[in-house]
């Protein structure tokens, strides 16, 4: 249900620039306008939820440790798995957002003979299709900077020339738009076919898979097949970086929709599941030393509570304490 | 008012291992929460909710069409849940930020126990962060349930409910979620919206009221707990032929020790507690017990911020009152979670106090240097390491020994390797579990935060499987016959777990473990462990 619909809003979203700019001619409003707008939301959204989230305090110091604390010298302990201090916090938290340690660590759990033995075993499918997907749109996205930059950056262009270093066709072919569709196609795979992950999917998780997929499908037909002029192309999106934009003529629409599909992504993302880029930075169990008793924490919002006293105590209990020789002290 | 569920027994482990993972068809929205028998406890009597002063008491029962909320109970939780966005970050972030890849789902005991979808961490969190979308995000209030929002009804309520008092908290799902998403977070605040309507369970609070009243959970008084103490002694007297004299209440020792109630309450917690005596004892330690700060667990963590700090209050203000040096703290498990991560924030600084030192060695344990409180474990590795203690792990040889780290301790604390090194001083046959089922993907008992009731005992037979099938995989293998830990709380239903799926072995904490090993000066020749029981080679001269 969530698949189809959000499927069905992506190729809604498809036929709209295709009639927008085919039919109608709205170069102006699929060229610039939309495209500043997402951009100026993406931008504005993205810094409103962080300072949102920023403004809720971290009362408590909670780490989840995943090794030994730092304890006695003598024993070894884990600095990247249960970090002591900002250094092991940066490695830590390098490890999660580059190569999502956590994510390495993911099990399968299985019963066998009959119920009898729980095993489990280790599933790094997830992991790799993770760390595809994310990898390879984060080089696709630094390839892309040569449609915004002029002169364009060295490492734009040394980027350009490993992703494409098999040298297969013209123009070479690049490994990461490939890989990107692989991997969104597996995530949607999983997802659709895994009882348990379709059971907990919402049309929120298909809309982003399929609008990827879209970008990412319409760029490969756009650069192998379709071919736009790319001269024009870089007109008008460095016309956008550089705030004089212009609508050359004669480019495809088929670039139109991959442009759409782009600004509909960004404008999207702010509110939706894919802030977790932002999130995973600020996350207290992963974001914080393990070092709670070497140094203290405070809360904020720490008030003064009704507490039982010592006093009391003793009221309650004088006689009975007195009795099994507890010293009191009011006699 | 409906009768609460009889404690109904589980049904046989065969038949309990039966276990669909395959979800319902229909959307979980659209599937009601049904109260199974052995799954839930006992909703709390109105007494404990007025003797600390919480609102609503009044006798209920899950099973009650009317759970007698107030009529703006809707209100309530809207605008608590709204505080807790606005006061807590990690609660905020974690009810955006999930993209509901299912990492978490196969990680939960619950869910491995039950096959119940909603037992899936991720699930688990979208019954609340669906209320979350409809409420409190621009996405929910204009698309409803295709932005996964839904309305907050009293159905929804119960199902929190349900729900929220199977999870016990371990953050075993943090540890593999790619965002550190902590379940326990959301429990925790979920909880705290139950105790604004009164909606606590009896087996959480009354141990709250009792450890508010009296200084622990057991609801020991005073004399009780020198009493139940003696006994310990006594039986100590009998097969070491040492006489200890701890004191109690005592000003300018240098330590106060803190440890669970439980220790001091029933076997084989009460081993445990024979370990400690003996070891203080052996070192001439200038310490004392505290009849008022009795109580190192703390039920309140399972009912809210305010009143865990309302019970952890008593730690500190004894240690000041006492004027004593520092703390040390016995083997608990949510205990260390509360001490090592919160004590300090709550109800410090604990500057009246001093950094600690071991008086025996002279190991300044500078990890502590703030909270100034020592785990046992650290203390006495310290001891063993710098030779302090005479140990013969012979005496240990009729056990073979497994060892399970506590949740807490290993995910909310990383004390790993102290417990093994003393384990590993203590006795000669020591085996591990299976890699992914211990350390910091160690597996719960299913009893933890306040489950461990007799009403609920299915689910926590149910919860505490993958951690007894990793303990029957290494009795088969190796032939464990005892289970040791450092939570008290594991000591009371790991026993009732093994009972159940392993019968053949038992729990032990790892100082009573170090108390059978420890060869005292001037002790007789021992002829049985601290359980009364003959040690190798003085089985025949027993009889």
């Amino acid at each position: 249900m969530g698949a189809l619909l959000s499927f069905f809003v992506v190729i809604v979203l498809v036929l709209l620039a295709l009639a927008g700019v085919k039919g109608a001619g709205l170069y102006v409003l699929f060229g610039t306008i939309i495209p500043y707008a997402a951009f100026a939301t993406f931008i504005l959204g993205v810094i409103l939820r962080v300072i949102k989230w920023s403004r809720s305090p971290v009362p408590f110091h909670i780490p989840t440790t995943c090794g030994q604390e730092k304890s006695l010298p003598w024993i070894k302990y884990s600095k990247l798995e249960s970090p002591a201090g900002t250094m092991g916090v940066i490695g830590r938290m390098a490890l999660e957002v580059l190569l999502f340690r956590s994510l390495f660590r993911n099990l399968k759990s299985e019963q066998r003979d009959d119920g009898a033995k729980l095993v489990y075993g280790s599933n790094k499918w997830l992991w790799l299709g993770g760390i595809a997907f994310h990898w390879s749109m984060l080089i696709v996205i630094i390839r892309h900077l040569r449609f915004f930059t002029h002169p364009v950056p060295f490492f734009v262009n040394i980027i350009d020339s490993l992703d494409g270093f098999l040298q297969i066709g013209a123009p070479h072919l690049m490994i990461t738009g490939v890989v990107l569709l692989l991997a969104v196609t597996y995530l949607f795979l999983r997802r659709a076919f895994i009882p348990q992950v379709r059971y907990i999917s919402l049309p929120a998780d298909y809309l982003p898979l399929f609008l990827i997929m879209g970008i990412a499908t319409s760029g490969i037909l756009m650069r192998y097949f379709l071919k736009v002029d790319i001269i024009h192309v870089k007109e008008l999106t460095l016309g956008l970086a550089t705030l004089n934009p212009k609508i050359p003529a004669g480019i495809g629409v088929i670039f139109y929709i991959h442009l759409f599909l782009i600004s509909t992504l960004f404008a999207y993302f702010p509110f939706s599941k894919l802030m977790h880029m932002g999130g995973v930075f600020l996350s207290p169990t992963r974001n914080l030393a393990n070092n709670s008793r070497m140094k203290r924490h405070v809360n904020p919002w720490n008030y003064p509570v009704k507490v039982h006293t010592y006093e009391e105590y003793e009221d309650q209990f004088r006689e009975k304490m007195k009795d099994a020789g507890i010293p009191v002290e009011k006699e | 008012m409906a009768k609460p569920t009889k404690p109904t027994k589980p049904p046989k482990p065969e038949e309990l291992v039966k276990i669909d993972y395959n979800p319902p068809e229909k959307p979980w929205m659209e599937v009601p929460v049904e109260f199974k028998p052995g799954t839930f406890c006992y909703g709390t009597r109105p007494k404990y909710l007025e003797e600390v002063g919480f609102p609503n008491p009044r006798e209920w029962s899950p099973l009650d069409e009317d759970w007698k909320l107030p009529a703006d109970w809707k209100d309530t939780v809207l605008d608590g849940l709204g505080e807790r966005l606005k006061k807590n970050r990690a609660f905020h972030l974690f009810m955006d930020i999930c993209v509901r890849c299912g990492a978490c789902a196969d990680k939960c005991h619950f869910f491995i126990g039950s096959g119940d979808p909603k037992n899936m961490p991720v699930l688990r969190a979208e019954l609340m962060r669906s209320v979350y979308r409809k409420y409190f995000s621009t996405g929910g209030k204009l698309f409803g349930s295709l932005a996964g929002a839904r309305e907050l009804t009293f159905d929804v309520f119960k199902e929190w409910w349900y729900y929220f008092y199977q999870c016990t908290e371990c953050r075993r799902c943090s540890v593999f979620c790619p965002y550190g998403i902590d379940t326990a977070e959301i429990t925790m605040m979920a909880r705290e919206l139950f105790n604004l309507l009164g909606c606590n369970t009896d087996w959480i609070a009354g141990p709250v009221a009792n450890c508010y009243r009296k200084g622990n959970h057991l609801g020991l008084e005073p004399h009780t707990i020198t009493s139940n103490i003696e006994f310990m002694l006594d039986d100590i007297e009998e097969i070491t032929g040492i006489k200890i004299e701890p004191t109690f209440n005592r000003k300018g020792a240098e330590i106060l020790f803190v440890t669970p109630s439980g220790d001091l309450f029933g076997d084989p917690g009460t081993y445990t507690c024979m370990g400690y005596l003996m070891l203080f004892h052996e070192l001439g330690l200038d310490y004392t017990w505290s009849t008022y700060a009795s109580e190192g667990g703390n039920f309140g963590f399972f009912t809210s911020m305010e009143m865990a700090k309302r019970l952890n209050y008593k730690i500190y203000a004894e240690a000041k009152r006492l004027g004593v040096k520092w703390i040390l703290g016995g083997e608990c498990g949510h205990m260390w979670r509360v001490v090592h991560q919160y004590m300090d924030t709550w109800n410090g600084p604990a500057d009246f106090l001093e950094e600690p030192v071991s008086p025996i060695t002279g190991t300044k344990f500078e990890n502590a240097k703030t909270t100034k409180m020592v785990h046992i474990a650290e203390f006495t590795a310290d001891l063993i390491k710098h030779g302090k203690l005479k140990l013969d792990p012979s005496r240990n040889d009729h056990l073979k020994v497994t060892y399970h780290d506590s949740c807490n301790t290993s995910r909310g604390m990383g004390i790993l390797e102290e417990p093994r090194y003393i384990i590993n001083n203590s006795c000669n046959h020591f085996h591990e579990m299976p890699e992914d089922t211990i350390r910091e993907k160690t597996f719960c008992c299913g009893s933890g935060t306040g489950l461990n009731a007799g009403e609920n005992m299915e689910l926590r037979m149910r919860g505490g499987l993958p951690r007894a099938n990793a303990v029957k995989h290494v009795r088969d293998k190796h032939g464990v016959n005892m289970l040791a830990n450092i939570c008290a709380i594991d000591r009371a239903t790991l026993s009732a777990l093994m009972q159940y799926w392993v019968p053949d072995v038992e729990v032990s904490g790892i100082h009573e473990l170090l108390g059978n090993a420890l060869v005292m000066k001037g002790e007789k020749e021992r002829e049985t462990d601290l359980r009364l029981e003959p040690l190798p080679g003085k089985e025949e001269e027993d009889v």
